[in-house]
């Protein structure tokens, strides 16, 4: 209860302030909106289905191409895990490729695949995967071993060993990478989508700088938090306690 | 037995053997009487080295020589480090050894298989697994029918009382019933041989207690071999029809003990006692050279003769 008192004194505190400046007119209007006119914008946008379709076409988006991270992070990291050699070689070259902001691939996403939709999800992939990849690898060291010689030991071997004993195995060590990874895809997904007119929310941001709409940006802005939160507060914190409770872990915090 | 002496066997009788007769329950296929020409598992001249951190090549086990008999409850008793854990990785399949060869019935073994189930001294239960999930998933692995995998699974898990506990998760469990679980487990794949590796070694007195009587129940039902590590005498002398005594590093069989006491037995039978003393007073020789070792710089506290088990 004294929590939630503390939230509603924080955000009350921002949104009196952020009025009070706003109605002080320092700044013109197309610089400094009210709170008012972005609630217009965000009904006005939502009215006229413009941020519908821009949700519905970056949501896909990023499940494609988070999906495709985690499907590909997933043997990369187990193959560099289970491989001396790999693990030498590759393990170092993937955290020094991590220092590199995934946007650097949009150029070469462009020569490669043109301009459209697979050169952002190549730049979605590419900005998530090494979380996953690190991520998976780390759970698969972490992981007690005894897992996989009990499952060797009652019959599973090949793709069923994978599947059914060490995948859920290593769930608790990987999720806070797989959490990192969407966090980057997310990321990734709206860089590139202001790069380039595709429709999405990123582009939506863009067409507000265009026209001179500060209320529509910081709209867009709210809007991408939100998703963001969402997915974050609701799937991942949902399969945390997930395994939470099968598991006995103590909760994180 | 290249370079130990031929042990000396001399049987611990006290009273007549009243060895109750493996009787098949319902569900059990009955198992076909030993065979006369092959034994349930045979090791023949197993070694085993390894390479310590310090590149040094060392031995863990040397010409290990054991034959079990079908139904036989075998337990292999030394120092910490003689390499028994080990040895039962290698009849599970789990490991290799540098030489010799492992048979089952006669055939060597190739790799883990659902003949011979390993129970971990850490259960290894799988976690995010129900109870009934667990028991199951040897029998789902093999591919066995869903309604034929839950039927069985009742059973086992009523066979260790625990039929109540199928939706539980392994973290509710007191450290007793995650074992229990963990051999209803190993029974529900229907394996010939239980390997069981210090089971019992991180439970309280009174629950080991408990369990030792419930094993015994369920080899006598059962009729399954069973080999039986452990560090504790007392354990392997209420427990097992023969003791396999190691010797520490590199692990050699020391010297067996066939243990003819009835059953079924207690832990504080005078009988037990008399007989562990017998095999704690050779195996106390091996203790003071692992104590050697780890102490070999600093005072070494020996244990003198007459300490009991």
């Amino acid at each position: 209860m004294k929590r939630a008192l503390r939230y509603i004194i924080f955000y009350a505190g921002l949104f009196g302030l952020w009025t009070l400046l706003a109605e002080l007119k320092i700044w013109p209007p197309y610089l400094f909106p009210t709170p008012w006119g972005v609630a217009e914008s965000l009904y006005a946008g939502f009215v006229d289905h413009t941020y519908w379709i821009a949700i519905r076409v970056s949501m896909q988006r990023v499940l494609i191409g988070y999906g495709i991270s985690v499907l590909l992070g997933m043997i990369l990291g187990l193959g560099v895990a289970s491989n001396k050699f790999l693990e030498e070689t590759m393990g170092g070259l993937l955290v020094s490729l991590q220092s590199l902001p995934s946007i650097c691939w949009w150029p070469l996403a462009l020569l490669w695949f043109g301009l459209n939709q697979n050169a952002i999800l190549f730049v979605v992939v590419m900005g998530s995967l090494l979380s996953v990849t690190l991520a998976m690898e780390d759970g698969r060291k972490q992981m007690p071993k005894i897992f996989g010689q009990a499952g060797r030991n009652l019959g599973a071997k090949g793709f069923k060993l994978f599947w059914y004993v060490l995948l859920p195995a290593s769930l608790p060590f990987i999720v806070s990478g797989l959490k990192q990874g969407w966090a980057f895809a997310w990321r990734s997904l709206i860089t590139a989508e202001m790069l380039y007119l595709s429709l999405g929310l990123g582009q939506v941001l863009m067409m507000g700088r265009d026209l001179n709409d500060m209320s529509a940006v910081l709209a867009v802005m709210l809007l991408i938090i939100a998703l963001g939160y969402i997915v974050d507060g609701v799937v991942f914190k949902g399969m945390e306690r997930h395994l939470q409770n099968k598991w006995g872990l103590a909760p994180a915090n | 037995m290249s370079t130990q002496s031929v042990p000396r066997q001399f049987p611990i009788a006290v009273g007549s053997s009243t060895r109750p007769q493996p009787g098949p329950i319902a569900l059990d296929q009955p198992r076909p009487a030993a065979s006369v020409e092959f034994p349930k598992v045979s090791l023949n001249e197993i070694c085993l080295g390894y390479r310590a951190q310090s590149g040094e090549r060392l031995i863990a086990l040397d010409h290990i020589n054991l034959e079990v008999r079908a139904g036989e409850f075998l337990c292999i008793v030394g120092p910490s480090g003689c390499g028994k854990s080990t040895l039962l990785h290698l009849i599970a399949g789990l490991n290799s050894q540098t030489s010799g060869q492992i048979l089952v019935d006669g055939n060597p073994i190739q790799g883990p298989g659902t003949d011979r189930i390993l129970i971990f001294q850490d259960h290894g239960l799988f976690p995010w697994l129900t109870v009934g999930q667990n028991v199951e998933f040897g029998m789902k692995m093999k591919g066995v029918p869903k309604a034929e995998r839950r039927e069985k699974t009742q059973h086992y898990l009523r066979l260790v009382h625990l039929g109540k506990f199928e939706n539980s998760y392994i973290h509710q469990l007191s450290g007793g019933m995650r074992q229990r679980v963990a051999i209803a487990r190993a029974l529900a794949t229907e394996p010939d041989v239980l390997l069981m590796d210090e089971p019992f070694a991180s439970l309280d007195a009174q629950t080991r207690d408990l369990l030792h009587d419930e094993l015994e129940r369920i080899w006598s039902q059962t009729g399954r071999t069973i080999i039986f590590v452990t560090h504790n005498v007392r354990e392997a002398v209420r427990l097992g029809d023969r003791v396999v005594l190691l010797t520490f590093r590199p692990g050699r069989v020391k010297n067996e003990f066939p243990v003819e006491l009835p059953r079924p037995r207690s832990l504080e039978d005078p009988t037990v006692a008399l007989a562990a003393r017998a095999v704690l007073d050779e195996l106390r020789d091996e203790i003071n050279r692992s104590l050697d070792a780890e102490y070999s710089a600093g005072v070494k506290p020996h244990i003198q003769p007459g300490v009991s088990a």
